[in-house]
């Protein structure tokens, strides 16, 4: 699996944009990233409008995969609740790209890629990314794939973070917007679990400073155990407790021994080691800091409301009542924005026990608000039902 | 919150409403339910239209719809409005469902350059009936609740309405009385009378201080 990973990191299987040295990244750090490459995945067609195109962005862990299988794991497209055809995201109506992020694993440029210079993986010598880096690499993606305006741009979680700084980067390309279980700034509880997971990943011997490539390891204990911590805070203790419980695993006392006993041990055990197999542990240091980093308010004097001032994108804000990890209190804070800029805003909070992980699942009320969401904004915007379509043809 | 007044007497309110606005306002619709006015409102009046709703089915309509609808609670959520921020801000059949009627009003005049209210009269004869001869807590056509599961938590009559609005310092630019089958009532009508025989107001009302 090792080997397949270091694969997909430079060679990924889906399409990918590479940007030569004419074509800089400008990064927040300072340093301007060249070459560098964004690994894609499209669904559907663009029209001749080119006006019904939808950028998904992915969460922390995701990738580029969204409705179809991943190349490691074959497991199926992480948002299919959501993406696909007859779904709100209708890959029969809309062309729908998803992109790697920066400092990802999966294809676009992160420390798992093979630095130019050294010819060995970037590690730690990649400058860290921010969100806005995110950002700014898609939107030279849309520039190569001769798209203006975006009809929309979703995403939950830290793709959320990224539909709102789109919308505050590039207020004229974005028509309509769908933050999902989102915020816009990390709190010092988010900040906590992220160093928690970075700092168990460090404490790997098999870490080396970052360099664990070039000795032929990988620090895959640390990382399970940052994947571990990171897994509780997308549930809810109502859907944890409701699903194990303290029942016990394939046992019917306690071995008084630290094996794993309860079903929620091994549960979280298997998440851990299953993640190992498609995720950089870097990468996992990179994308952390990422969210940690952001604070959309601050890049704009303190007010979020500025962040959004002139832009005149429609937005549908998500939240769900059991997510504690950002609570229905951030998606308000960002709907307080949007109105104060008068930007015309929906926003629903979905009831579910669910969790943070609830935006991933094929929650009926979700799904609903979604869909009509996103029915009425292609109206507004003139792109025709694919039915409609069909019998014009 | 569309489903506090009974559904034949609100349609006429709605009219009375939509009429009231100017075409091309800015429009806060303050428990706007299923979206039905904030329809008729960007639909035929050309208004730019916002919406706070309590209910999850009625946010979901209204987004399917097409309308910018926020799940929320007057009560605790006008706060986060800017001042001015509309032309007109519509509180329709729900000042007598909230926990504090005095300051959502006060936040409407704020958020608004002038707000639109509508509710039951309380002080209706057949109410003031129902209590005098049989003894028992009103329950009407309009008002057809239990005392004990109603959501109507702060009914006020016509007159009681006028007073608070003194009080806050705010003017009536017009105001409308329907009666029980939603006629308007006699413009020049006495205030008594129309506490007596509307079964539900309509004021429009904007800040005389600030």
């Amino acid at each position: 699996m090792a080997i397949i990973s270091v694969q997909e990191a430079d060679n990924p299987s889906s399409r990918i944009a590479r940007f030569g040295p004419e074509k800089p990244l400008q990064m927040d750090a300072g340093p301007l990233l060249a070459p560098f490459s964004i690994a894609y995945q499209t669904y559907g067609e663009l029209n001749a409008d080119r006006s019904n195109a939808i950028l998904v962005c992915h969460a922390l862990t995701g990738d580029q995969h969204v409705a179809s299988a991943h190349p490691l794991t074959q497991k199926p497209g992480w948002w299919s609740a959501m993406v696909g055809p007859g779904r709100p995201i209708d890959t029969d109506r809309f062309f729908v790209i998803c992109s790697n992020v920066i400092g990802g694993c999966m294809g676009s440029t992160g420390p798992a890629s093979t630095n130019p210079e050294t010819g060995s993986p970037w590690g730690l010598d990649l400058p860290v990314v921010t969100v806005r880096d995110m950002v700014r690499a898609q939107a030279m993606l849309i520039d190569h794939l001769g798209i203006e305006t975006l009809f929309c741009v979703a995403g939950g979680s830290m793709g959320g973070m990224q539909v709102l700084q789109w919308v505050a980067s590039y207020p004229d390309r974005v028509f309509s917007a769908l933050p999902i279980a989102t915020a816009p700034k990390h709190s010092a509880q988010n900040i906590a679990f992220h160093e928690v997971g970075r700092q168990a990943v460090m404490a790997d011997p098999d870490w080396r400073g970052g360099r664990y490539a070039q000795f032929g390891v990988r620090p895959t204990k640390g990382l399970a155990v940052a994947r571990m911590a990171a897994h509780i805070t997308y549930l809810s203790e109502g859907a944890l407790q409701r699903k194990f419980g303290r029942k016990l695993q394939d046992r019917v006392a306690p071995t008084f021994s630290f094996d794993a006993d309860f079903q929620i041990e091994n549960y979280l055990r298997y998440q851990g080691s299953s993640f190992v197999d498609r995720f950089d542990a870097n990468s996992y240091l990179y994308v952390t800091r990422a969210c940690d980093y952001f604070d959309l308010a601050a890049d704009y004097g303190g007010s979020l409301a500025r962040a959004f001032v002139g832009a005149a994108t429609r937005f549908c804000v998500v939240s769900f009542t059991s997510d504690w990890l950002y609570p229905t209190s951030d998606a308000r804070l960002i709907v307080h924005a949007l109105n104060a800029a008068t930007l015309p805003v929906s926003f629903v909070e979905i009831e579910t026990d669910k969790g943070h992980d609830a935006f991933l699942l094929d929650e009926p009320d979700f799904i609903a608000t979604t869909r009509g969401f996103l029915e009425s904004a292609a109206i507004a915007r003139g792109i025709v039902q694919p039915s409609k379509a069909a019998a014009a043809k | 919150m569309s489903e506090i007044a009974s559904q034949s007497t609100a349609r006429v309110d709605l009219l009375l409403v939509a009429d009231i606005v100017d075409r091309g306002a800015r429009v806060l619709d303050v428990g706007c339910g299923d979206g039905a006015l904030l329809q008729i409102l960007t639909r035929d009046r050309d208004v730019d239209g916002r919406g706070i709703e309590l209910s999850q089915a009625g946010v979901n309509g209204c987004v399917a719809k097409g309308l910018s609808v926020v799940q929320g609670d007057a009560d605790t959520d006008l706060v986060d409005y800017p001042d001015d921020a509309f032309d007109y801000v519509i509180l329709s059949q729900t000042l007598q469902a909230t926990r504090r009627p005095r300051q959502v009003l006060e936040h409407m005049l704020r958020i608004g350059r002038r707000a639109i209210v509508s509710f039951p009269n309380f002080g209706h004869w057949r109410i003031r009936t129902e209590l005098m001869f049989r003894g028992r807590m009103p329950r009407t056509e309009a008002l057809n609740y239990s005392w004990y599961d109603t959501p109507n938590i702060h009914l006020c009559t016509i007159h009681d309405f006028v007073h608070l609005v003194d009080d806050l310092g705010a003017s009536i630019d017009r105001a409308v009385a329907l009666d029980r089958y939603g006629a308007k009532m006699r413009v020049n009508a006495p205030w008594w009378l129309w506490n007596m025989f509307g079964e539900q107001a309509v004021f429009l009302l904007h800040r005389k201080r600030g």
